[in-house]
């Protein structure tokens, strides 16, 4: 059974990256969820970025 | 100057209560200096600052509350003193849930999390999805400005492990029976539907609930996977899938013409499976599907009809009518009241699939249709803000939707729009579709007629009628119902057609009854 | 790689913070047992800061220090001196002090000694004075004078000789405990206050002191939700400085306020300082007070975050996010975002409203950067004016300079040794 059809037989649990409204309707769905409360890494902020990548 | 206090012996409250009530009867009109607290010394001390200590309050303990404060009479006074007992007994509104700040820690929160859903700026989204897909989870992309690479790049990550990458503009999904950004709550049944279209994906399954019948799986793939580039990577790995899931018995393929080459690859893969199926290219060639052993759509509503059909094993026959009793009476008397001037059909879309089909309707029956989607570049409005004969609107089209959100939640630009086309003495017909379902505005329809009213007074002023055609892209257990939304339009004296199809074919019906008449 | 050199380090550092001993010894004076103190030296909370830039607060609480110590007699007299020259300003910081709000220390003043029992490293911390007008606040008053000297002739040769009595008592059990009473160590101290006034009660009955005194010292803890504070600050301070120093470890080992700037110290930078202004409090200011009243951020008393408590710990103390206007879940939510950008989870200090998870230890610049998420701090709010007092309290966060400037000397620092 491929991943795909595994999934057909599970009980979703989604992670919502965006928009809350998505979110609240899955909710309403009464499907288990997580919200994330993304930012851009580092705000966006580029030299901060490429610090933390001369890290990684 | 009127100074008041109260004294509860014996009587806690934690301090920052108190503080908070402080500060919120102090905002009372008439309330000059109020001090709310515990008998401690510090608040004593603060008393004493402001005026309010009494010898009374001198003598109060730690464990006793107290309220003193000066008002301009005595009524204020007594006012604040129930404030505060109104707010010593108030419970606090919910909060949220925790809402973790990375793809990481949200793992940490739900480990057995199988679906990712992005909506996040183009920018940031691809990143993300290709992180849920190294994390062996299925991922539903609904941001665009995913470059082309981009998406080529996930697709073939997604193959590799047997994950469904949905998108990236995939707007529309319905796994397991749970509607996923833009989708419509569809009864259970054995039909499973992969399709590069959101809308698309909406008429369809929405038909086949209409019908009795009902869908396994809704898959989508986003506007770009059956061009060459891509190579139809997803549509593929999704009807494996469903010739492979044991409750689908019907497949249903729907996309905008893709790729020739990409055409015949997945025709083939449909073929190798056993199982019966349906394919709609709107406006594409219908013989090399039928080369392949499926059977071709003419319509979203014709190919909901073959589905239903097949899965009914009853026998299959191609659907361009009208279901509508009396469909002649209304074209008659809608032909009747229009007058000379008024000769075309105006198509104010919010979504882009129901558009495409109902231009590829139109232009086989009333001849050429102007768009800002046009099906021919000699079609293209030079101002797309301005109709130019017969004009279908795909609302929800980059250009319209640039820094504004888009007409199937917000109906402001499609409001002001049909306005225009009121005034406008060449307007005959205008065309209007509702999609329902969640992730669409909570009353379409509701939203649209006050100025579907207005639309009717301007034109009253000199004596027109324009004939006003829509179909409801819904079932009635969608959050906004079917039901009550068709019976909202049809109080106002719109003709709610039961698909686009047919809301079309009416309009075009209309427009030759005229043209014989004059 | 540099990061497998990162992850190492900070796994080290993290190991010395949990395991961790502080414990509570003795009471001496300053001079005799803060090393590097002198008659005219004043410590003060914060990264370092001259006379001429501290807040009011700060300045009424040197005032009142120098007017203690007998070097000046008045305000007058006081402001001369302390401008002078003669007085040797450092931070508490840099000679294993801590100080709340002002933390300003001077030579006669009665501290806690704390110890490290794992690492032997001690700290120290003045007792803690009480509420409202105190020279902690700024206060110069001869009413504060007069209670500092009496907690030098009284609470401190008392309460000496009952933890003789007594012996040593151990910090991270009381501290664990208090938090699972309601209490998260900075800004909330009722439950810590309770326990160690009983723990010490029975010995200060003890003590060869008159009746009346006793009674006066018991009054006089028994009075100060915050006499606690004292405490939990020294003994997060003895369990980071054990961690210091540790090279590529991007844990913050130091956060502190001086009223001016905000300062942190990284593990793996040393001794550097990295500040930026200190911010404004976001909170309840008490009746007859306005947010123009309001010093900016000061005090010591951060360290109790770096520590993985106060505001890390607001889950078990729900009653101050009410502060900001938020509810019980509120409380909770703040803590959960607090594990974003740490290291660990607390092997000890456990919260029961999150099934007893540890609280989140070990601040990492580089997640505060990467998720933008900043420590969330709970604080006193003090009056700008010396010589008032608190006005209110609330929650702030540290400026994001402190921890890009950080990241950037890091980074840099790698670069000189060739390693990125």
């Amino acid at each position: 059974m491929t991943k795909i059809n595994e999934l057909f037989q599970e009980e979703l649990k989604i992670i919502n990256m965006g928009l809350q409204s998505f979110n609240e309707n899955l909710k309403k769905q009464n499907v288990k969820t997580v919200q994330v409360d993304w930012e851009p890494p580092a705000g966006g902020n580029k030299k901060m970025l490429s610090w933390l990548d001369k890290l990684k | 100057m009127a100074l008041k206090y109260l004294i509860r012996e014996n009587t806690y409250y934690d301090s920052v209560t108190l503080m908070i009530i402080s500060r919120e009867v102090k905002k009372i009109e008439g309330v000059k200096e109020v001090i709310v607290g515990m008998g401690t010394e510090l608040n004593k001390e603060l008393a004493g600052n402001l005026n309010l200590l009494t010898p009374e309050l001198q003598k109060i303990t730690p464990n006793d509350f107290f309220i003193s404060l000066d008002s301009i009479d005595d009524n204020i006074a007594k006012k604040a003193f129930a404030f505060v007992d109104e707010l010593l007994s108030k419970k606090k509104a919910e909060s949220e849930d925790y809402q973790p700040s990375t793809f990481e820690s949200a793992l940490k929160y739900m480990p057995d999390a199988n679906l990712v859903l992005i909506s996040l700026p183009g920018k940031y989204a691809a990143r993300e999805a290709k992180n849920s897909l190294l994390n062996n989870k299925h991922v539903m992309l609904f941001s665009d400005n995913v470059t082309l690479e981009e998406e080529i790049d996930l697709k073939k990550l997604a193959k590799q492990r047997g994950l469904l990458m949905m998108g990236p503009d995939c707007g529309t999904a319905i796994i397991n029976h749970v509607a996923l950004a833009f989708a419509n709550v569809i009864r259970k049944g054995p039909i499973g539907i992969v399709g590069a279209s959101g809308t698309g994906i909406q008429e369809v399954t929405v038909m086949i609930d209409k019908l009795g019948s009902g869908i396994s799986q809704a898959i989508g793939t986003g506007g770009r996977d059956l061009k060459a580039e891509v190579g139809g990577i997803m549509m593929i790995e999704g009807l494996k899938a469903l010739q492979n899931d044991p409750l689908t018995e019907v497949i249903v393929l729907i996309s905008k013409p893709p790729d020739k080459e990409v055409a015949r690859k997945v025709l083939s893969v449909l073929k190798e499976g056993k199982k019966p199926s349906v394919v709609y290219f709107v406006g594409g060639d219908p013989e090399v599907i039928r080369e392949y052993g499926s059977i071709p759509g003419l319509s979203l509503e014709d190919t909901a009809h073959k589905a239903a059909a097949t899965a009914k094993g009853i026998p299959i026959e191609d659907f361009t009518g009208f279901t509508v009793i009396g469909i002649d009476k209304i074209i008659k008397g809608e032909t009747k009241k229009l007058k000379e001037t008024q000769r075309y059909i105006r198509g104010l879309y919010t979504g882009g699939t129901l558009c495409d089909e109902a231009m590829i309707i139109l232009s086989d029956l009333i001849g050429d249709i102007y768009s800002n989607i046009p099906l021919k570049p000699e079609g293209k409005l030079s101002d797309i803000n301005k109709s130019y004969r017969h004009s279908l609107i795909d609302l929800g089209d980059d250009e319209f939707t640039r820094g504004k959100p888009h007409p199937m939640i917000d109906p402001y630009v499609r409001q002001e729009r049909i306005l225009s086309e009121a005034k406008d003495k060449e307007t005959a017909i205008i065309l209007m579709d509702f999609v329902l379902g969640f992730g669409s505005n909570p009353d379409p329809a509701g939203e649209m007629i006050p100025y579907i009213r207005k639309a009717g007074e301007i034109t009253a002023k000199d004596g027109r009628h324009i004939c006003m055609i829509s179909s409801v892209c819904g079932t009635e257990k969608d959050p906004q119902n079917l039901i009550e939304q068709e019976k909202k339009l049809k109080k106002e004296g719109v003709i709610v057609m039961p698909s686009n199809a047919q809301a079309v074919r009416l309009a075009a019906a209309i427009v030759l009854s005229r043209r014989k008449s004059t | 790689m540099v990061q497998e050199r990162i992850e190492a380090a900070n796994k080290k550092v993290m190991e010395i913070i949990l395991n961790g001993q502080p414990t509570l010894l003795d009471i001496g004076i300053a001079e005799e047992v803060i090393p590097g103190m002198t008659k005219k030296t004043i410590l003060h909370a914060g990264p370092p800061i001259k006379w001429g830039k501290m807040s009011g607060p700060m300045k009424g609480a040197v005032t009142g220090a120098l007017i203690y110590e007998g070097l000046a007699v008045d305000e007058k007299e006081a402001a001369k001196l302390a401008a002078s020259g003669e007085i040797s300003y450092d931070p508490c910081h840099h000679h294993n002090t801590v100080g709340p709000m002002a933390g300003v220390v001077s030579a006669l003043m009665p501290v806690w000694i704390l110890q490290n029992k794992t690492y032997g490293n001690y700290s120290y911390c003045t007792l803690n004075e009480g509420l409202g007008k105190v020279l902690r606040y700024g206060a110069y008053s001869d009413e504060v004078i007069k209670r500092l000297k009496w907690m030098e002739n009284l609470l401190a040769p008392l309460l000496k000789q009952a933890l003789k009595l007594h012996g040593p008592i151990d910090l991270k059990t009381m501290i664990t405990q208090a938090l699972q009473m309601g209490d998260e160590g900075h800004n909330r101290n009722r439950a810590g206050t309770s326990l160690l006034i009983r723990e010490l009660a029975p010995y200060i009955i003890q003590t060869k002191f008159s009746e009346k005194e006793k009674i006066e010292v018991l009054k006089f803890i028994d009075s100060n939700d915050h006499f606690f504070l004292n405490l939990t600050m020294p003994a997060c301070k003895c369990t980071l400085d054990a961690a210091k120093n540790i090279e590529f470890s991007t844990i913050v080992t130091v956060m502190a306020r001086n009223g001016t700037e905000f300062g942190i110290r990284v593990s793996g930078l040393g001794d550097r300082w990295f500040t930026g202004p200190a911010g404004i409090v976001d909170g309840l200011l008490f009746p007859g007070y306005t947010a123009e009243d309001a010093n900016p951020d000061i005090g010591d008393s951060v360290i109790a975050e770096t520590a993985g408590i106060g505001g890390f710990a607001m889950a078990a103390a729900p009653a101050i996010v009410q502060f900001v206007g938020g509810t019980a879940k509120d409380a909770v939510n703040l803590t959960l975002k607090m594990y974003e950008i740490t290291a660990a989870e607390n092997n000890i200090y456990k919260i029961p409203a999150l099934d007893f998870r540890g609280t989140p230890t070990g601040i990492d610049i580089r997640k505060v950067i990467e998720t933008g998420i900043l420590p969330s701090i709970n604080t006193g709010i003090a009056h700008k004016d010396p010589g008032i007092g608190q006005v209110g309290a609330g929650l702030v966060k540290p400026p994001m300079n402190c921890f890009e400037d950080a990241l950037q000397a890091f980074v840099e620092d790698l670069e000189t040794k060739n390693l990125v």
